[in-house]
């Protein structure tokens, strides 16, 4: 679904140039779950702004159900780390605004706008403005806006960092269960290693300042998966453990 | 009276030094509901209003002062009464030149707003323009807009227009131009044009800006029509403050002061709460 090859880019900054990503290989397939972990200014969000067509690479391609990325596509929807909400819109009108910017019908995104908004425990709150919820609730009106066109690739950066402990998990866990009923392919930044277990069939770690592809750790952890407590905790504690040497590489020789 | 110079002189200096910082003050209106509030937004206000009339009273008797010098409260309220109808017709005139003129900085005045916000180039080209224009002192120029457009009611809309214009434009420029980064990724993701991002994210979001611009000017306005009419005119409040003075009627003049603190805070005032109609969100988002 999503292919990047040989893709690098260079930043132009005051002090000299930025390497921020090198040489990067990446395949995703179609209705794949990839986290991507890694130190935060390692290219990340950078990578993903590629993808969603907001920044051209300045080296090698990026391609999009095999068409190569040049601006953003109607089937590609990205969610911030911050809500980005309209201030003065109710929620659902903020959740119908990419039926309007994208020019689609209106009375049946409607319909799957209150579905949504049901799905992630809003239902009752689509007239309310955004100052009057909760961050985490907030986050969830901006997470049925980037799923209300019916996206073949979602693009989240960090979206739930910015949330509490345990609204986080909550959000995590609604993730997984609103993509058991609709098939998308996802790309999750993210750097809580909690959260990439929890939610990847694939992690994709990159290497510090130049990013590079460092290591791709399968997840073979039966679904739906939850923290705390379960059958699975033992995988879930190896492959946490696993990601945690390949991102904190001077305190492997100490510990292990 | 008092109170309303008050208002008027810090909105315009606050519009030449910093009209970005004085949103946040400027949104919050008088927004209580319990009695408790709502006697601490009206009651007081009226208390200090009452002491300080009773006061004025006082004096006049108490130091037995002319009348042509300072008119006891009586005295303008007679004033009032029998000039009642022909105070009314000079209020209307006055105030219609008030709102022409607001009105027209607003059609003119935001479009270019929305230009120099839109490309650097054209701020460039039109600010520093702007800048001097508005340097000038207005009240040098309305000797010359009577030379050139007579006594009539343009000359003071003009005038008010040279007011309002220059806060109108700076308030929302700016209100344009501070568009979050995320909601200009956001439109950036959706692939929208220039237009649908100007009216669905932009130019929203400008709007309590533009509202602090608006009430700025409305208090300039009334400013700006009575210069115009202390300079040349045969009508209007200003008009009749400068006949008063010149035959010594200094209660009718006092009436007629008390009726443009009247037309300035019904008309800020009203600014006020149509923004808190329009805009219940600016308040608890800034
Ligand atoms: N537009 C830009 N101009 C210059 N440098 C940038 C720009 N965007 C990102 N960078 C730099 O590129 C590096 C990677 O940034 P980013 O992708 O945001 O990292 P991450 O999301 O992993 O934290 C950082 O060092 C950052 O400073
Ligand atoms: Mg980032």
């Amino acid at each position: 679904m999503i292919q990047l090859s040989h893709v690098s880019q260079v930043f132009a900054g005051r002090q000299g140039q930025v390497h921020a990503l090198d040489d990067i290989d990446l395949e995703v397939r179609r209705n794949e779950f990839v986290t991507l972990v890694g130190r935060s200014g390692c290219g990340k969000s950078t990578m993903l702004r590629m993808i969603a067509g907001l920044l051209t690479p300045t080296s090698g391609t990026v391609t999009v159900a095999g068409e190569p990325v040049t601006k953003p596509r109607r089937d590609v929807s990205f969610m911030f780390q911050r809500p980005a909400l309209l201030p003065w819109r109710p929620v659902l009108e903020n959740v119908l605004l990419p039926v309007e910017i994208l020019g689609l019908d209106r009375d049946s995104h409607r319909r799957r706008a209150h579905e949504l908004l049901e799905l992630v425990g809003l239902a009752g709150f689509e007239k309310r403005l955004p100052h009057e919820l909760s961050g985490g609730m907030q986050q969830r009106v901006s997470l049925c806006r980037s799923l209300i066109q019916n996206p073949n690739v979602l693009l989240m950066d960090e979206p739930f960092s910015a949330l509490d402990a345990l609204t986080r998990e909550e959000l995590s866990v609604e993730l997984q269960r609103i993509r058991m009923e609709q098939e998308t392919t996802i790309v999750f930044v993210t750097h809580s290693i909690e959260e990439a277990v929890l939610l990847a069939d694939r992690v994709v770690v990159l290497s510090a300042r130049p990013g590079r592809l460092r290591r791709i750790v399968e997840v073979d952890i039966p679904r739906p998966r939850t923290l705390g407590h379960n059958a699975h905790a033992d995988r879930v504690t190896e492959v946490s453990a696993e990601l945690h040497e390949l991102l904190m590489p001077v305190r492997t020789g100490e510990t292990a | 009276m008092s109170g309303v110079g008050g208002v008027n002189g810090v909105d315009a200096s606050r519009a030449r030094t910093e009209p970005a910082a004085a949103a946040p003050a400027e949104a919050r209106g008088a927004g209580g509901t319990g009695i408790r509030e709502r006697l601490a937004d009206w009651g007081f206000p009226v208390l200090g209003m009452v002491v300080v009339i009773a006061l004025w009273w006082l004096a006049t008797v108490v130091f037995s002062i002319e009348k042509f010098l300072v008119p006891s409260p009586k005295d303008v309220v007679d004033a009032f009464t029998e000039h009642a109808g022909f105070l009314l017709a000079q209020s209307w005139v006055t105030l219609l030149e008030t709102v022409e003129g607001f009105a027209l900085s607003i059609v003119v005045g935001v479009p270019i707003a929305v230009l120099i916000a839109s490309s650097r180039l054209i701020e460039r080209m039109i600010y520093p323009l702007l800048l001097v224009v508005n340097a000038v002192p207005k009240i040098a120029i309305a000797p010359i807009l009577v030379v050139w457009m007579g006594f009539g009611q343009l000359p003071k809309i003009v005038m008010v227009f040279l007011l309002c214009f220059f806060p109108i434009v700076i308030s929302t420029a700016s209100g344009l131009r501070s568009t979050p980064a995320e909601l200009v990724e956001l439109v950036r993701s959706l692939d929208a044009s220039r237009v649908q991002a100007f009216f669905k994210v932009r130019f929203p979001y400008a709007l309590p800006q533009v509202l602090v611009g608006f009430k700025v000017a409305i208090s300039l306005a009334v400013i700006g029509a009575v210069i115009a009419e202390f300079v040349g005119a045969d009508a209007g409040l200003g008009f009749v403050i400068v006949q008063s003075g010149a035959s010594a009627d200094t209660p009718l003049a006092f009436a007629a002061m008390a009726l443009l603190g009247l037309i300035s805070i019904v008309l800020f005032y009203g600014l006020a709460a149509l923004e808190r109609r329009l805009l219940p969100w600016a308040e608890e988002n800034r």
